[in-house]
């Protein structure tokens, strides 16, 4: 018999509501528990469509510290004065309300997999039936000699946003006339791969009103980056001179850095800067790793439905996951989130199961209304998530077109907020 | 081959009774409900002075949509197909010959019109028709509840449109035509060409049925 998707879908459904009935009341409880971990575009946007979708058949726990999220996209722009503070901060008041998720500000610090429950940091466990977690990045020690998360004031990573993205825009503003500010560029992989490159540009355009005769130097281990021919043609462009990067091949592999002098020796050659943006290496969120669905530095996980592959239970997404093509970015997140939350609701409720899909578009602003954007799409392969196909913005662009994809990068904004935060 | 050869300047004339109420031609010709069509052959779309266009259209010209000859048979032909939310209240013309027609008729009204390209012949193959079956394909609104998590995340379902523009509450009609152009690189814009490509006409069907429901 051939299996259309109508068919399919019935039979989801029936299979389903033979299974899930007892499996609930085996458990012990009313209504399937899902715990959500991290509240960012991964976690926020799971919890949000399983609630929505669910209409009330599942209990969703959010579990994020904060209670103003700040969003790493758009918190260079920030910097470069296109946003204001409190136009990438979101709270969970919409979450909570309309939605009916119990959102506790607290830390989980602890994941009993066996007893399928979460500590938090304030003392008390949640239970789950199962349990995503989407914790964004943290930083590998000892990757920037020199840099610890003690030297964050000195000299600030600003990867994670909020009162470190707000330092690192005090600093650039309080720099000396001519002074130089210093990139520490991250290895491979790390979160939003253009990141760094537009973060230094919105410097370098910032410097240009307040410190013409600043300079800007990124020290780069990696041979290449994101979007680079666009970048440089847009730092040519607009910041002719500003800007002077140095790859492997002069040392930017070779970098140890010391936030007590500000200073930051260059394959050997010390160099004294005013501001020093360090951004490490990176690896999955720590409660990836105290959950044990680590391996390496990054949990890996099915690619049609972001299930770890070393717990049933347990969902890992975005930048922590290790998925195979997909950047790690907001919208890569937002994107397995909806995936994953279709998954988890079938699972638990029975609902009907679809084909993964996935999509990913960064975008980036070089200067005033010029935008740049790379995109793909990818599907599921018993492997990985696998790219199916792609553009990148091509150099040359004409201004009207770079104005548009910059406007469209602001509606995408808005669009991606209220999708994650509702 | 060269339009001139093919298409009848007076059936274009006539043809442009259906739209003279709204734009003007000749010496004395200045913008009503819609520009004015001097110097339309080879003219950048949205550039008439003193015209407001709609939000797509002016989209539409910041990615270079220029009115060749190929252009405008295609807008004329269906206005929304290559220009969806379009100010034009104008159903088309579905006969190419017409088309042809009115055409030879307002390059009348451009200059010098031997200087456009005879490489860019009105009468050529082109595919801007939808099959109708493809029309006729019943969308499952809940399929495209699922599928429409891509698009939301840059169109916002609460219907604002900076930068991006809105898709929700569209007839199903303008949504597949819409969805239909991007598939086929009858419009230009790479994301939209790229969501649309692996879109299947049954999943197409199925964003449009769900959108229409959805209320701004």
């Amino acid at each position: 018999m051939k299996l259309d998707r109508r068919g399919f879908i019935g039979a989801g459904v029936a299979t389903a509501a033979t299974l899930s009935a007892p499996m609930v009341i085996g458990a012990g409880h009313g209504k399937p528990r899902v715990v959500v971990i991290g509240g960012g575009a991964g976690g926020a946007t799971a919890a949000r469509y399983i609630a929505k979708d669910s209409a009330g058949a599942i209990d969703v726990t959010l579990i994020e510290p904060t209670r103003t999220y700040y969003t790493c996209f758009f918190s260079n722009l920030y910097i470069g004065g296109f946003r204001d503070f409190a136009s990438i901060g979101h709270s969970y008041g919409t979450l909570a309300a309309e939605y009916g998720i119990n959102v506790i500000h607290d830390w989980a610090i602890g994941v009993d997999r066996d007893a399928k429950s979460v500590t938090l940091a304030g003392g008390s466990k949640v239970l789950y039936d199962s349990l995503v977690i989407s914790p964004g990045i943290d930083f590998i020690e000892g990757s920037v000699p020199g840099w610890d998360i003690t030297s964050q004031n000195a000299m600030p990573h600003a990867y994670k946003a909020g009162s470190q993205t707000q330092l690192l825009k005090a600093q650039v503003e309080a720099m000396p006339a001519g002074g130089t500010f210093a990139m520490v560029a991250p290895p491979n992989p790390y979160r939003c791969p253009p990141g760094p490159y537009e973060r230094v540009s919105m410097v370098a355009h910032l410097m240009k009103k307040i410190n013409p005769t600043g300079k800007i130097l990124i020290l780069d281990p990696k041979a290449k980056f994101s979007k680079q021919g666009l970048f440089e043609e847009g730092w040519g462009k607009h910041y002719g001179g500003m800007i002077d990067r140095i790859d492997p091949d002069f040392g930017g592999a070779n970098i140890e850095v010391r936030p007590d002098t500000m200073e930051v020796v260059i394959d050997g050659e010390v160099e004294k800067v005013d501001v020093c943006n360090v951004i490490p290496a990176q690896k999955a969120g720590r409660i990836v790793e105290i959950a044990g669905v680590i391996d390496g530095n990054w949990a890996p996980v099915h690619a049609a439905d972001m299930r770890s592959k070393l717990d049933d239970n347990i969902y890992v997404l975005g930048d922590s996951s290790a998925q195979g093509d997909m950047p790690k970015s907001g919208f890569s997140a937002n994107s397995q989130a909806k995936v994953c939350a279709m998954a988890v609701r079938g699972s638990l409720t029975g609902s009907a199961i679809f084909p993964a899909r996935f999509s990913n578009t960064c975008w980036s602003l070089i200067d005033t209304n010029d935008g740049i954007k790379v995109g793909a799409s990818y599907e599921a392969t018993d492997a990985k998530i696998a790219k199916t196909s792609g553009f990148v913005s091509q150099t040359g662009e004409d201004d009207a077109l770079r104005q548009q994809t910059y406007e469209e990068s602001v509606g995408w904004y808005a669009g991606i907020s209220a999708d994650i935060f509702g | 081959m060269p339009v001139h050869a093919q298409a009848d300047v007076e059936e274009g004339a006539k043809l442009f009774r259906r739209c003279f109420s709204c734009h003007m031609l000749g010496v004395n010709a200045f913008n009503r409900t819609g520009p004015h069509l001097n110097d339309l052959f080879g003219r950048a779309a949205g550039s008439v002075e003193g015209f407001q266009y709609s939000d797509d259209m002016n989209r539409a010209a910041a990615g270079g949509l220029i009115w060749d000859v190929d252009n405008l048979d295609a807008f004329i032909e269906n206005p929304k197909n290559l220009i969806s939310r379009t100010k034009m209240r104008f159903n088309g013309i579905a006969n190419p010959k017409d088309r042809a027609n009115l055409m030879a008729y307002l390059r009348q009204f451009s200059d010098n019109p031997s200087n456009i390209p005879e490489a860019d012949p009105t009468l050529q193959a082109r595919d801007p028709d939808i099959d109708p079956d493809i029309l006729a394909i019943k969308g499952d609104p809940e399929y495209g509840a699922y599928l429409s998590g891509e698009c939301v995340t840059c169109h916002q379902t609460g219907g604002g449109d900076d930068g991006i523009p809105s898709i929700v509450g569209w007839t199903q009609l303008d949504f597949v035509t819409a969805l239909q152009a991007y598939k086929s690189e009858h419009r230009n814009h790479p994301l939209m060409q790229l969501m649309a490509k692996r879109l299947s006409n049954e999943e197409i069907a199925a964003l449009a049925a769900y959108f229409e429901t959805v209320e701004r």
